[in-house]
């Protein structure tokens, strides 16, 4: 650690972890619910669950993007950061919002909430993901925007990199974008439509730019690889991402009421939208081999490999598996969604925080690296969380084939209950799947508390 | 990547191809805007029900469980067609009825809607089911 002030980022990684195990846990109760429909109904309905397993991820990714940025901007920076105590009060204020969120889902009925915080001054609440009270959607961005001015006042008292530049217009776009989940027109049509500014041009645009940054910054670090080659590297891959991800937007467009043109669109620049991650993949492996140093933190490096390969396989190509229109006529809205959304979100999103937090907790705790057998337990994490991710989108993937010939192609055509039914084998064994996620998830955990060895080198 | 292809290079195509792209991107959304009033039955909404449908649709999370035209969860069925499936009739019965408590079953919660809410969620159950979606659902089934 080069600078006193990367400490701050410390307790946005603790609490990343933490809001993590809550998302796996409710994942589990989910996963339970779609096999013993009545599990813990009337206390945690499934909707309750859903929300507090896909906001928790939010929060836990932004929380790891913030904690990731207060680490690589300074250095990259070579300044400190303009105010530790604002980035310090800044993840009180966003932790207490994020706890008190999720107690509001847990404890209080959904409408009442809503009635509660305000809901009927703008209507903003319940579309997914976006399902947060109004006055947290005005703490995210009044949060969003303190960490931007901290970061952005940071970078320009200190050196302008391509990774930090990129890192804030990524951060930056982050905050822009969210700002549409408070247009909600009566329409159906044009909600949708502007939701998707949020959740798409987040997920397959600007996030992309964050996650590339991260990426750049660890493989300099690990790799010793000039930063003229990687940061070319990086230039290029957000330049295809951009360029198929903004239209590639369109995939979302087909069935909602919207102009049918988007059928071409979308599908065309989606069907290129696996090059940029393909892209990642090569890069990763192309540095890591490329290497003029043997960094002793071996496994920030698996996950920084692991990043390139899996965001490819869940994002690339099983987001490329349904993104053609006449493909997605049947398969929209199906567990061949939920397939991709579990592998892709791990594979690119989660891979990469954890990736920078391989890298920098060790350094934090003032060592290079962590001893071997932590390191060793840090691995298997990787591989068990890993795997086991692979079966759940390879679960879901056969139960929504199977969905789909029951209940969209057959021609005599299945209710949705009772195709349900007929796939509940493929929903146990992703449950399971599940358990050795959660396994995984403890080991990993567990590797922080094996005490380190490896001496720090400055 | 290297000889003549500059990080500045690369930096400039990125610029110049993510704005490019954008406004593209942009000129189709202001495309798009013009075609939607001959596609997403907004002379329905006129009746105020609807919206308050809506809100009652959105207060109740009921995307938590449900989809709407594909997007939501995929706990329960499809509602975007469901006026079409069920009739107004059966689905305010079938919202007052919850939960089934059949033993195992998916489990839907009670609402406690008043007469008038359940017409207005008919109402907008209605009015969704009228969007021109390019004819998906590929079936009633959803």
């Amino acid at each position: 650690m080069q600078f006193k002030s990367q400490a701050v980022s410390k307790p946005y990684f603790i609490a990343a972890l933490g809001l993590f195990v809550a998302q796996i846990l409710f994942g589990l109760i989910m996963g339970l619910q779609y096999v013993m429909g009545d599990f813990l109904f009337p206390h945690i309905p499934f909707n309750v669950a859903r929300m507090v397993h896909t906001n928790a991820l939010i929060v836990w990714l932004l929380m790891g993007f913030m904690g990731a940025a207060y680490y690589l901007v300074p250095e990259e920076s070579e300044t400190e950061l303009f105010s530790p105590k604002l980035a310090i009060a800044l993840f009180w204020i966003f932790l207490v919002a994020a706890a008190l969120t999720v107690v509001g889902y847990l404890l209080v009925p959904y409408a009442t909430l809503a009635k509660m915080t305000g809901n009927d001054l703008i209507p903003t609440m319940g579309r997914e993901f976006l399902e947060q009270p109004l006055p947290t959607k005005l703490g995210i961005v009044v949060v969003a925007l303190a960490f931007l001015f901290n970061i952005t006042m940071t970078v320009l008292k200190g050196r302008k990199t391509a990774i930090n530049t990129v890192l804030l217009i990524g951060l930056w776009g982050l905050a822009i974008f969210f700002l549409f989940s408070f247009y909600n027109p009566d329409n159906v049509v044009r909600d949708k439509f502007y939701w998707w500014w949020v959740v798409h041009l987040w997920v397959e645009g600007v996030w992309e730019l964050i996650l590339g940054a991260i990426l750049a910054f660890v493989l300099i670090k690990i790799t010793g690889v000039d930063r003229e080659v990687i940061e070319k590297w990086l230039y290029v891959i957000i330049t295809l991402t951009l360029v198929t991800g903004i239209i590639g937007t369109g995939h979302h467009y087909y069935w909602i009421g919207t102009p049918e043109y988007w059928q071409w669109f979308g599908s065309i620049f989606s069907a290129l939208e696996p090059i940029p991650f393909f892209a990642m993949t090569l890069f990763a492996f192309n540095m890591v081999n490329r290497r003029r140093r043997e960094h002793p933190n071996k496994a920030a490096t698996l996950w920084a490999l692991g990043t390139g390969v899996m965001s490819f396989l869940g994002a690339g190509v099983w987001g490329f598996l349904h993104t053609l229109a006449p493909v997605n006529f049947y398969t929209h809205g199906t567990q061949i969604t939920a397939a991709h959304g579990h592998m892709a979100f791990y594979g690119a999103y989660v891979m990469v925080v954890i990736t920078m937090i391989s890298y920098a907790m060790p350094l934090m705790r003032g060592r290079a690296a962590n001893s071997n057998k932590a390191q060793v337990a840090e691995m298997w994490g990787f591989w068990l969380m890993t795997v086991a991710i692979v079966f759940i989108t390879l679960f879901l993937t056969a139960a929504g084939i199977l969905q789909v010939w029951l209940q969209r192609v057959s021609a005599t055509p299945m209710s949705f209950m009772d195709a349900q039914a007929q796939v509940s084998m493929f929903y146990w064994m992703r449950e399971w799947a599940g358990v050795i996620f959660l396994i995984g998830l403890i080991v990993y955990i567990s590797s922080f508390f094996i005490p380190g060895e490896e001496k720090a080198k400055a | 990547m290297s000889g003549s292809f500059t990080t500045s290079a690369a930096r400039n195509i990125f610029y110049g191809g993510t704005i490019f792209f954008f406004l593209v991107f942009l000129g189709l959304t202001y495309n798009t805007e013009q075609v939607l009033p001959k596609r997403d039955n907004r002379a329905a909404l006129a009746n105020p029900d609807i919206a308050a449908g809506k809100k009652l649709w959105e207060t109740n999370q009921c995307i938590g469980c449900h989809t709407l035209l594909g997007e939501g969860a995929y706990f329960a069925p499809e509602l975007g067609n469901v006026y079409k499936r069920r009739g107004g009739e059966f689905i305010k019965a079938w919202i007052k009825a919850q939960p089934t408590g059949a033993p195992g079953r998916r489990q839907m919660p009670q609402f406690n809607l008043t007469d008038k809410q359940l017409d207005d969620l008919v109402a907008f159950f209605k009015y969704v089911g009228e969007i021109d979606t390019a004819k998906w659902p590929p079936n009633i089934e959803g």
